[in-house]
Order: structure tokens, then C-alpha cells, then sequence
């Protein structure tokens, strides 16, 4: 019997008794991050990351739950288990699994690039690999990260000098955190929606350096804060919550944003291209790095990335799970 | 290329009418004058021809890229748009490029004449120094399909601020056969007598569908009605010796339709007509269905000139001895029309189209239910005092047409769409039904709000019975009420029809799959209007 293996629950390890990033409620989960896919509620008790676990005790309130750092090994049963960075969010981890030798990584969501906010990414070597494939084909393909911040500290000006203020919808765990440290606070201050102001403050209470913010509290207008940028949640963009800024721009940072005809429709005034998940290259260079054999494609283009790994040598399957990718639809999932 | 792919840039990231008419104008200020031509030509649907075709076009951008040919096809309906396609999948320049648009467009016109492997190695080569933007626009010029989303009335209010000059006179400077490799700014916009003279159409004025009741338009009679033919809008224009054919998509269709070249000897030079170019058969005007037999063929054989003549039932007179009739009143025109058209015979393949005579609205409503009977659409309404436009105004002409067929439907495939909407499932084929089995008649892929397809999508995820490919078969379900403008029988669909337009008009929650309409219902309509 494999190590892991793709049930209607999750992903489990019979050896350990344990299920990863499970969606039907099982006695022990391990959990490689706090987005509301991979972490759901009614589990009897979870395991993630010292870095993860006050947002996931943020989202879902009085639960069971352990942590363990990076790199630290622990016995479950007749397994060997660590969490490495993924790089996807801060706290987010890839699991990796030993048991009588055979080793497996679950990797839950992750990208390369070092965004100066998570925890680096760092390849992990083993047999059986698990990859998500939201980005998985070969037409995204990610600006450095710096590249895009001058992109959107750019448009903030410009908005400033025509009087309009900028609003920028981003997903309030990870993506908001990233774009507040890539913003250039000389132009002005940073005004931030109830939900992104309250993961912020979960981040900056576990030590998280994140600039200074300042939440839209119901008595504010835009007159209040001139030259101020705005980050909300996408669904607060077109609420009658964002009426008190006057004439406002609105732009979108998502990986989706790679692609016009999305851009323009879901986009507002802006799309930045800017994702915490791997890109085409960024997956490619993942896989080929754990020198496993074995690749286990989950949410995401995965047949078509499963047909390409089988044709340059890999042998891969399509695993189908109850992760959702980044969405473009929900405030929750990404 | 910088300059224009800024204005593009400029023109893609906003959907207001005012930040794009100012980009555009700023442009016209300040390109050199040939990239201003050149930007003319293509946002009024002039462009260089297609200089290799997109099967190639794939295989080398697959080649760069360093993907395997089946993994670019994949990708391809994802994105959406071949251009862009290609634009994502290439690695990112590694030099700079400073050649401007004309430049470019001279580089690509310079290859039809080029062996494939010039063509290839100057494609490639170009992939090279462009930014993604400049990548972009150029595998659009390459491609020939340059669809920017910006209307020719947009761009000639943006060309009216730059210039200073009247926004209708630009509107028909525009108009015609010109040649944006020959024409300098100066002779298309500048110039006192513009030259492209002889065969330059005017704008079409085009009237707005009429969405409440006639009454709301005031006292019948300041109204005229004509029937609303179901043909390709075309003017006929006869100025020194020579005739020309124009579609309303401005397409010169002189040589799709010899028979408009009797015209020339019965009507006297200097004479444009507006009109429908339908087929003539013996008992009149037939349906669309008979044209479709001519359009989109180059050249006509002998055998389909017979079978399927063409006219222009004219209904309106632009142009009476070489003096342009716009600003005059359409009763004076008609009446122009009339005494120049009515006794024309066959051969001329000019016919006056006739009015519809009533007295009072409830006449009108009453004669339009009529409209199918006379191979019409419905009507159209033209203010008799009403001057002759130039696009689409709203208040003197109106098209009133009839209410779609529609039939109920099962839903039996679906398949997600293109583009935006490529995490969608828009993409339908829908049956009715025949004993116990479901017989694909049509698909349809639009009429449902964004909401719905939301839905219908995490329905059809749940209920797929069987995948072919993109293609899913769902279970058998949801009824939808599916509009359309025709049918007619075809040998191409297992049903036996075809439908014109076909849309889904609604979602019959309320209707069960066994309360859909039958083949015998579908063959029904066909008999009464196919
Ligand atoms: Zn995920
Ligand atoms: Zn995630």
C-alpha cells in the first residue's frame, strides 16, 4: 500500500492514521494553509505550521490544534512527518511524508518567487510529488514582483493626480498582505477594508512587518485622507461601501489577470498580473527540483498538465480533490 | 510600435467613451502622419492582408516557445484569441525594438512575396524585440483579424477633435475604397477635394429597434412605413460610367452581385441608392435563406444567377445628378425615388420597394403580424420630415420587428466558452424530443446573464454523464425556451432544420423535460416558415 492515498475525504496516510488538507470532517487533519479550501472546519484535531495557526484559529474559531516549525520532524504512527515553505502564504507549508522509505510531498498551493512576505519556497526531494495546477499551462508566466509593484504604485499616482482614488481588490489572507508591502507609502496613505484589516492584525500580532494601515471605519469619506490607496476584498469594489471615495479607479490583482478577455471583464479599470501560485515555468522548475518520478496532479488545468508531464517523461495522474484554485468567484478560496 | 501600443494600452484599460476618445485624439495629434492613416485603416477594418496563416503561425510560436504543438491547441480556446495566444506562450524579449507602427506594417505587407522560410525566420525574429503589447498588435496585423472594440463613430469623433473638422464630413472622407498603403493624411483628411471620388459610399443611417409601442412616436401620419426586408443593407452607387455595390458592413460587394451592372443602363449617372440586396425569385422577395447562396461567393456561376437573382429593392435616394439628397426631408426624397425607380423594368435589378399605407397605429400592428407572409422581418418607421444621418441616431427611424420564433428545448451538451468566460460553460446543444429520444437540433451560446451561466455551470460540473473531449454530455434536465429568426431545412443536421440566430431566450425552471417540444413540433414550423 502506497503512503498516501486519494480518498473521498482527502488525502491520507494509513501509516499515520491522519488526512492532509482534508473536506469531510476525520479525527486529525494536517494543514498546509488557512485558505477556506484546504482549511475547513469540523476537524477533531488539526496540525499545521507555528506560522499558520492564528489565522486558521482566526477563520475557524475554537478548534483543537497543534504546530510544529519548518524542518521539524514528528512521529505519527509508523510515519515520519515535516512542513516545508511553500511560498503560497505565510505559515503554508508542502507536508512531506515518510514511510518505510517511500517518501511523498504534498505541496498544497505554493509559487517560487521569494516574495519577501512568506516563507521562501524551497524544493524538497522525494518519490511522490502533489502539485496543484492552477496555473498549469504555458500562456502564464509572471513579471518579477517588482516589475508589478511599479506598475501599480504608477496607476496610484496617476490617480492621485487626477483626483480619483485607487481601489484595489485583492483576497484578504496573503494577496492583500503582499500588495500592502509592494505599495510605495510616500504617495500616500493605505486605506484598508474590515476583512484585510483583520488578517492584518493576526499577522502583525505573530510579528508579521507589514506598512502602516488604516481601517475604513463607517464615519470615513474619502476627504478624510487624500492621495489615499484602498484594499478591499474584490466584492467590496462595487458595494455602496466604496461610494464614500468619490470617483474611484478599480483594480484587480490575480494571476487571472494574465488574460485580456478575463482582464476586461472582471478586471474593473485595472488588472494586475500577480498570483500566489506558481506559474508555468514556476511549476515546471518545481517538479523537475524534487527529482520524484511519480506526479499527482491536483485543482486546476490537470489534464492538460498531466498529459504534458507523462509526454516529457513523467508518470502522472489526474487526482481529483474539492480544491478550488483561485478563484475568481469567492472571497474564500485561492 | 511604442506610441501605438500605448494607445492601445490607453484604449484597453478603460471602458469610458471619454479617456478613449482623448487617447485617440492625442494620437491623431501627434503619430507621424502615416501611423495616423494606418490606425484609421485599421479601426475602420482596413487591413494589411494576412501575411501567413495561423496554421503556421501555431507551429512556429509552439516552436519558440518550446511546446509541443497539441499543448499551444490546448491553451488556445483558454485564452481565447490566437494573438494573444501566441503573445503568452513566447519567451520574453531580449532586445528593443524602435520601429514604429509603419514600419512594422511595411515589414509584414513585405512578405506575401516571400518564401516560407523568409516568413518564418522575419516573424520569429520580430517576436524577438517586441514587448508584450507590441507582440500583441503585431501578431493581430499578422493575422489580419484587428478587432479593437473601438467603433468607427468613436474614432471619427477622436479624428473631428484633432482636426478641428466636422465629424460627418469625416465620417464620409472615411468611407470607400482607399488604400491606406497609398493615401497620406493629407489627401484623406486635409484635402480640399478628397480623392477617392468615384466610388465612395455615404454612411449608412441606421435606426434603432423600436422597444414600446408606436404610439409613443407621436401622430401616425409625420410617419412612413416600409416593410423591414430581410436581406444584406447595400447602396448602389452609379457616378462617371461606373457602378459599385456597398454593403453596409462597408465591404465593396460590386463583383458578388453582376446583376447590379444593368443598373448603369437604366438609371443615369450620378444616382446612390439605399436598399436591400435580397434574392428575387417568382413570387417576389425570398428569405434570407436563398441569399445565403451568395454570400461569402466571389465569383458566381452562371447556374447560381439563375437560380438565385439578386436585386436591390431600393428605398431611398441619396444621390440625384450627382447632388447629395441627405439633407432633404424623406417624404422629398421618396417621392424622388419613386418617379426615378417605378417603372424600371426586371432587368435594371433595381425594384421600389414599396410603402406599407396605413392610417392609424392599430392599422400598422395589425398589417405587421403580416410580416412573415412577405418574407419581412417586421417593419420599419422613418419620420417623413427625417433628413438622411449618418450612423445609428435615435428618434427618426425606427425598426419594428416581429417577436422571435421559439421552441422549448432539453439540454443535452455543453461545453465551456472562449475568453472571459473560458471558467464558464456557455456552450450549449440543445434536443427536442422524438418518442423516448432526444434529437439534437441546435446549439446556442448566448442570452443568459452572467448569473445563470454561474449556475448552469455548477450544475453541468455536478452532472456530467460522459466527456468527449472539451464536450460534456449532462443529464437530461433542463428545459430552455430557445428564440431564433428562421428556419430552414438542412441536410447537415440530424434534425433536418437549421435556425437562424438561435438564443436562449430563458430558463423554463418551470417546465419538465417531458413537457419540451417535440421533432413533430420543429417540423411544424419549418413547413409554416421555412
Ligand atoms: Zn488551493
Ligand atoms: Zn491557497
Amino acid at each position: 500500500m502506497p503512503a498516501l492515498t486519494f480518498t473521498d475525504r482527502g488525502i491520507y496516510c494509513a501509516a499515520g492514521d491522519f488526512y492532509i488538507d482534508p473536506w469531510r470532517p476525520v479525527d486529525r487533519a494536517l494543514i498546509t494553509h488557512g485558505h477556506a479550501d484546504h482549511a475547513r472546519p469540523g476537524m477533531g484535531r488539526y496540525l499545521c505550521t507555528d506560522i499558520a495557526a492564528p489565522v486558521l484559529r482566526h477563520r475557524l474559531g475554537d478548534i483543537n490544534i497543534e504546530t510544529v516549525p519548518y524542518g521539524a520532524t514528528l512521529t505519527l504512527g509508523a510515519a515520519q512527518v515535516s512542513f516545508h515553505p511553500a511560498g503560497h502564504v505565510p505559515g503554508s507549508a508542502q507536508i512531506r511524508v515518510e514511510v518505510k522509505g517511500e517518501v511523498w510531498v504534498c505541496s498544497g498551493d505554493y509559487k517560487i518567487e521569494n516574495d519577501g512576505l512568506s516563507t521562501p519556497f524551497e524544493p524538497v526531494r522525494c518519490h511522490h510529488f502533489i502539485t496543484e495546477s492552477t496555473f498549469g499551462l504555458p500562456v502564464f508566466r509572471w513579471q518579477p514582483q517588482a516589475d508589478v509593484a511599479h506598475q501599480i504604485n504608477s496607476w496610484w499616482a496617476a490617480c492621485v493626480a487626477q483626483g480619483k482614488t485607487p481601489m484595489l481588490g485583492a483576497y484578504s489572507l496573503g494577496k492583500a498582505q503582499r500588495l500592502l508591502t509592494m505599495l510605495d507609502p510616500s504617495i500616500g496613505p493605505i486605506l484598508t477594508h474590515g476583512a484585510v484589516e483583520n488578517t492584518n492584525a493576526v499577522l502583525r500580532a505573530q510579528g508579521v512587518t507589514l506598512p502602516d494601515t488604516l481601517h475604513v471605519t463607517p464615519d470615513m469619506t474619502g476627504k478624510d485622507h487624500p492621495n489615499a490607496l484602498v484594499i478591499a476584498p474584490p466584492g467590496a469594489l462595487g458595494a455602496d461601501w466604496a461610494k464614500r471615495f468619490g470617483t474611484v479607479e478599480t483594480g484587480f490583482a490575480s494571476g487571472w489577470m494574465a488574460l485580456r478577455g478575463i482582464r476586461r471583464r472582471r478586471g474593473g479599470d485595472r488588472g494586475f498580473v500577480i498570483s500566489d501560485h506558481a506559474d508555468w515555468p514556476g511549476l515546471l522548475s518545481a517538479i523537475k527540483e524534487t527529482e520524484a518520478e511519480n506526479i499527482y496532479v491536483t485543482h486546476g488545468y490537470t489534464e492538460i498538465f498531466t498529459r504534458y508531464l507523462n509526454e516529457a517523461g513523467w508518470t502522472a495522474a489526474v487526482v481529483s480533490t474539492e480544491y478550488e484554485g483561485d478563484s475568481l468567484e469567492t472571497e474564500s478560496a485561492a | 510600435m511604442k506610441q501605438f501600443a500605448a494607445l492601445f494600452n490607453a484604449l484597453d484599460q478603460t471602458t469610458k467613451t471619454k479617456p478613449k476618445v482623448a487617447a485617440l485624439a492625442a494620437f491623431f495629434a501627434e503619430a507621424p502622419e502615416a501611423d495616423r492613416v494606418w490606425t484609421i485603416a485599421m479601426f475602420s477594418g482596413r487591413r494589411p492582408r494576412r501575411a501567413v496563416t495561423t496554421t503556421k503561425l501555431r507551429e512556429w510560436a509552439a516552436e519558440v516557445a518550446g511546446i509541443p504543438l497539441w499543448l499551444f491547441e490546448e491553451a488556445y480556446p483558454i485564452v481565447g484569441d490566437l494573438a494573444e495566444t501566441v503573445t503568452l506562450v513566447l519567451p520574453p524579449a531580449d532586445t528593443v525594438s524602435n520601429q514604429g507602427l509603419t514600419q512594422w506594417i511595411d515589414t509584414i505587407r513585405a512578405l506575401s512575396d516571400q518564401p516560407e522560410e523568409v516568413r518564418k525566420s522575419v516573424i520569429q525574429d520580430a517576436w524577438t524585440q517586441l514587448e508584450p503589447t507590441e507582440r500583441f498588435l503585431f501578431n493581430k496585423l499578422i493575422t489580419g483579424g484587428f478587432r479593437i472594440g473601438i467603433s468607427q463613430k468613436l474614432m471619427t469623433r477622436a479624428l473631428a477633435q484633432a482636426t478641428d473638422k466636422d465629424e460627418a464630413e469625416l465620417a464620409h472622407r472615411l468611407m470607400g475604397d482607399w488604400d491606406p498603403a497609398q493615401t497620406s493624411w493629407h489627401d484623406l483628411i486635409e484635402a480640399e477635394d478628397s480623392a477617392a471620388g468615384a466610388s465612395r459610399p455615404y454612411p449608412f443611417y441606421l435606426a434603432y429597434a423600436l422597444e414600446d409601442a408606436p404610439e409613443a412616436l407621436g401622430a401616425p401620419q409625420d410617419w412612413q412605413a416600409e416593410w423591414k426586408w430581410d436581406g444584406i443593407r447595400g447602396q448602389v452607387i452609379l457616378r462617371e460610367g461606373q457602378h459599385f455595390v456597398w454593403s453596409r458592413g462597408e465591404e465593396l460587394m460590386t463583383d458578388r452581385f453582376p446583376e447590379l451592372a444593368r443598373a448603369a443602363d437604366f438609371l443615369p449617372m450620378g444616382t446612390v441608392l439605399d436598399g436591400e440586396l435580397l434574392v428575387w425569385g417568382e413570387d417576389g422577395p425570398q428569405s434570407f435563406n436563398a441569399l445565403q447562396k451568395r454570400i461569402g461567393r466571389k465569383t458566381v456561376p452562371k447556374k447560381l444567377l439563375q437560380e438565385a437573382p439578386v436585386c436591390l429593392y431600393a428605398y431611398d435616394l441619396l444621390e440625384e445628378h450627382g447632388e447629395d439628397l441627405r439633407g432633404l426631408p424623406f417624404s422629398e426624397r421618396r417621392a424622388r425615388l419613386e418617379a426615378l425607380c417605378s417603372a424600371l423594368p426586371p432587368e435594371s435589378a433595381v425594384r421600389l420597394a414599396p410603402q406599407v399605407p396605413f392610417e392609424t397605429w392599430e392599422d400598422l400592428a395589425t398589417t405587421r403580424l403580416t410580416a412573415r407572409e412577405v418574407q419581412a422581418e417586421g417593419l420599419m418607421l422613418k419620420r417623413a420630415d427625417s433628413p438622411y444621418l449618418v450612423g445609428r441616431k435615435k428618434g427618426d427611424w425606427w425598426k419594428w420587428k416581429l417577436d422571435p420564433l421559439t421552441i422549448d428545448a432539453v439540454m443535452i451538451y455543453a461545453q465551456s466558452g472562449h475568453g472571459r468566460r473560458a471558467n464558464l460553460f456557455t456552450d450549449f446543444t440543445f434536443a427536442v424530443r422524438n418518442g423516448d429520444d432526444l434529437v439534437p437540433f441546435t446549439k446556442a451560446y448566448s442570452g443568459l446573464t452572467d448569473d445563470e451561466f454561474r449556475k448552469i455551470t455548477a450544475w453541468v460540473k455536478k452532472n456530467t454523464l460522459q466527456r468527449f473531449g472539451p464536450v460534456r454530455q449532462v443529464t437530461p434536465e433542463h428545459v430552455f425556451e430557445i428564440a431564433f429568426e428562421g428556419i430552414q431545412a438542412s441536410t447537415r443536421h440530424k434534425s433536418g432544420v437549421a435556425l437562424r440566430f438561435p438564443r436562449m431566450s430563458r430558463w423554463r425552471h418551470d417546465k419538465p423535460v417531458g413537457e419540451a417540444n417535440t421533432l413533430d413540433d420543429l417540423k411544424e414550423m419549418l413547413n409554416t416558415y421555412g
